[in-house]
């Protein structure tokens, strides 16, 4: 422990309990290695109907055209981009946890890093799916990539924003693999060395690599985290940052604005918050890991779910400002008939937007509101339909009705296969999710481990001991410890 | 592939297993390696061991991505194939800025990890041995080879001085071989080569 890793016996303890290192792998490793519950059985039944009405939406799709959705000449994005621009927000939240809280050596990451990450990774998958899908001649989905062809050969415009998409949402997701995995290598090992059946021996032996946890290894693993933390900090923003680009350098009112990039950066850490919250409060319920993801963490994650929310909202309202400060007709129509007129015909998305985004979560300024589960819940579920109306009311409304009134479209609303397709998107992240929370420890224990002594407890009680002895004579000895 | 004899030991907690290091090593005995069930701060000094260049590496990478994604855009739209869009410039290197950029972070991320299986030796399907099960769970394991020199007897003694408990002498492969975990394939290993054996 050296004198940067103190922490005040003031902050409450992030392992509750008084665990030791083998009480912690027990704790974690119990629901990988038990049978799943009924309940488990239940929502993975659930997700995986889901998944197959989301299957079959997308073959009825590709069998008779993108016709079998709603989108017309006018709008040409409706629910698809929607909720591709949804779901890669939500991902956003994973790489924040994992890759700028290590960064800032905020400890309280530890217990809800690993499935922060695996939910970017199964909600990029999900966001994936919405371009492909709406390519309709899906079979050309290759032509995206820069590669020598017959045709001249004729490349891929590297000054388009979609094309920009292509290599960040591929980059992310690959990177966030590699981050992911190689954190979970040790606690890979760590199953495969308690394992007692042969198949769960055989398996976490493949899956774990090898590891052995080796000083050396320790020490490249470490330095590896550390890089890739660093480029995966860059890259989260450059990500929602390209998105925004999709809209911001065309020339739609509405769209073309210079405070897309931020506004959608934290729009999507604030909605994939949400989503952190929505599932953890159910793991650590159903997986019995409470004295891991404490209330502490809850807590924390309400602070950063109000901060983004507060961003988001003044993003709106500078929006509007610049639009009627910039005293064009066609903004102005845009922003106050379009959207914030609740009589117009999408008024209401946009109110809905306003409320779940901007108002309900001003709840979390109330610390009691902050660490009380139902009310988090509630809120964590109110602000992903928000964030969602957010994407809609972006896309469909600065579109409906454009420069040319003859082109104004009717009334969008999305067809069964549309809905079916989204509801499928559900289906494939919770699959995933029910597969990994059955698979793989849901938390990293090592990882835990490592800020035991520091966090738990027992440690933290010990603390009134240290906290007795002078700062020099602290430094003294812990400093010579190791070194 | 090679057999060589070990003195294994178990420490229960690090703040033992420090002081033992120190000791060990100042008594001239050769630490194979120390296996952890988490990352120790200060634990590769304490052995010894120089730094990791795995991020020098990322560097590299990195570097390269940059270097690929600026050669093929220039290469694509300045000569290969020139595109009139609007009449912007062929060479527009403000626009290729976000491809440049994703294409730094993956060839680095990618690069790195693959660097980091190669060295670490880790693959799926690769087998090692790592002389104690717990070493992943809460076990501090320290393996001390036997040269030719090393009294088995004292230095068993010492190690139970220091805190180590359950010590034991083994032969272990040092290498890596293709084997699974549920299988114990290490014996027939041990058995066909037993000349390596001092």
């Amino acid at each position: 422990m050296s004198l940067l890793r103190y922490e005040s016996q003031v902050r409450p303890p992030l392992v509750e309990g008084h665990k030791d290192y083998h009480q912690i792998t027990e704790d974690i490793c119990r629901p990988v290695e038990a049978a799943p519950s009924l309940l488990w059985w239940i929502g993975f039944g659930i997700s995986v109907i889901l998944l197959l009405f989301g299957v079959f939406s997308v073959y009825m799709e590709v069998t008779y055209g993108v016709g079998q959705w709603n989108l017309n000449k006018t709008i040409g994005w409706g629910w698809d981009i929607t909720n591709f621009v949804w779901w890669v927000g939500i991902g956003h939240a994973g790489t924040l946890i994992s890759a700028i809280l290590l960064l800032f050596r905020q400890g309280w990451r530890t217990g809800v890093n690993r499935a922060a990450e695996a939910m970017t990774i199964f909600a990029v998958m999900c966001a994936g799916q919405f371009p492909i899908w709406h390519m309709g001649r899906v079979w050309m989905a290759f032509f995206v990539m820069p590669y020598p062809n017959t045709r001249g050969p004729l490349w891929v415009n590297f000054n388009s924003p979609l094309l920009w998409d292509v290599f960040a949402i591929s980059t992310y997701f690959t990177v966030s693999l590699l981050f992911w995995y190689s954190g979970l290598l040790p606690d890979l090992a760590t199953l495969r060395d308690r394992a007692r059946k042969k198949w769960r021996k055989h398996m976490y032996g493949v899956l774990s690599f090898g590891w052995t946890g080796s000083t050396k290894h320790w020490q490249r693993h470490e330095s590896l985290s550390l890089v890739l933390a660093g480029l995966a900090t860059p890259l989260v923003l450059s990500v929602h940052t390209i998105v925004s680009f999709d809209f911001a350098t065309s020339v739609v009112p509405g769209w073309h604005t210079t405070i897309f990039p931020p506004y959608f950066v934290a729009g999507a850490i604030f909605s994939g918050f949400a989503m952190v919250q929505t599932l953890l409060l159910v793991t650590r319920k159903v997986l019995n890991l409470q004295e891991y993801i404490t209330i502490e963490h809850i807590e924390v994650m309400n602070k950063v779910i109000i901060l983004t929310g507060s961003i988001v909202g003044i993003a709106y309202l500078t929006e509007l400002f610049m639009a009627w400060y910039s005293a064009v007709q066609y903004e102005e129509f845009a922003f106050f008939e379009n959207r914030a007129n609740i009589l117009s015909p999408y008024g209401w998305a946009y109110y809905i937007m306003m409320s779940c985004n901007v108002v309900f979560p001003q709840i979390f300024w109330f610390r009691k509101m902050r660490r009380n589960l139902y009310v988090t819940f509630f809120l964590s579920i109110l602000v992903n339909i928000g964030m969602w109306f957010e994407r809609f009311v972006i896309i469909v409304t600065s579109v409906y009705r454009d420069y040319l009134p003859s082109a104004w479209s009717t009334y969008y609303t999305p067809t069964i296969w549309e809905v079916g397709f989204f509801l499928g998107t559900f289906g494939l992240f919770f699959t995933c999710y029910f597969l990994f929370s059955k698979f793989f420890p849901v938390i990293a224990i090592a990882e835990i481990k490592h800020i035991l002594k520091k966090n738990g407890e027992s440690y933290k009680e010990n603390m009134d001991e240290i906290e007795k002895v002078s700062v020099e004579e602290f430094a003294d000895h812990h400093v010579d410890k190791h070194h | 592939m090679s057999v060589k004899k070990f003195i294994v030991t178990s420490f229960d907690d690090e703040e033992i297993l420090f002081p033992a290091i120190r000791q060990v090593r100042k008594s001239g005995y050769k630490i194979h390696d120390v296996y952890t069930p988490f990352p120790i701060h200060g634990l590769d000094k304490a052995m010894g061991l120089r730094d990791t260049s795995l991020h020098t590496a990322g560097f590299v990478y990195a570097i390269m991505g940059t270097a690929t994604a600026l050669a093929f855009m220039t290469w694509i739209f300045t000569t290969d194939w020139p595109m009139n869009i609007g009449g912007k410039p062929h060479f527009a290197l403000p626009a290729w800025i976000p491809i440049t950029f994703e294409l730094t972070v993956l060839f680095s991320a990618v690069g790195m990890v693959l660097t980091f299986c190669y060295l670490c030796q880790l693959a799926p399907f690769v087998k090692k041995d790592h002389f104690r099960l717990r070493s992943t769970d809460d076990l501090f394991v320290m393996a001390i080879e036997c040269t030719t020199k090393t009294n088995e007897e004292q230095a068993i003694a010492f190690l139970a001085q220091l805190g180590g408990k359950d010590i034991t002498v083994e032969m272990k492969e040092t290498e890596w071989w293709l084997g699974r975990y549920d299988k114990d394939d290490r014996h027939t290993l041990i058995k066909t080569e037993p000349e390596i054996i001092h």
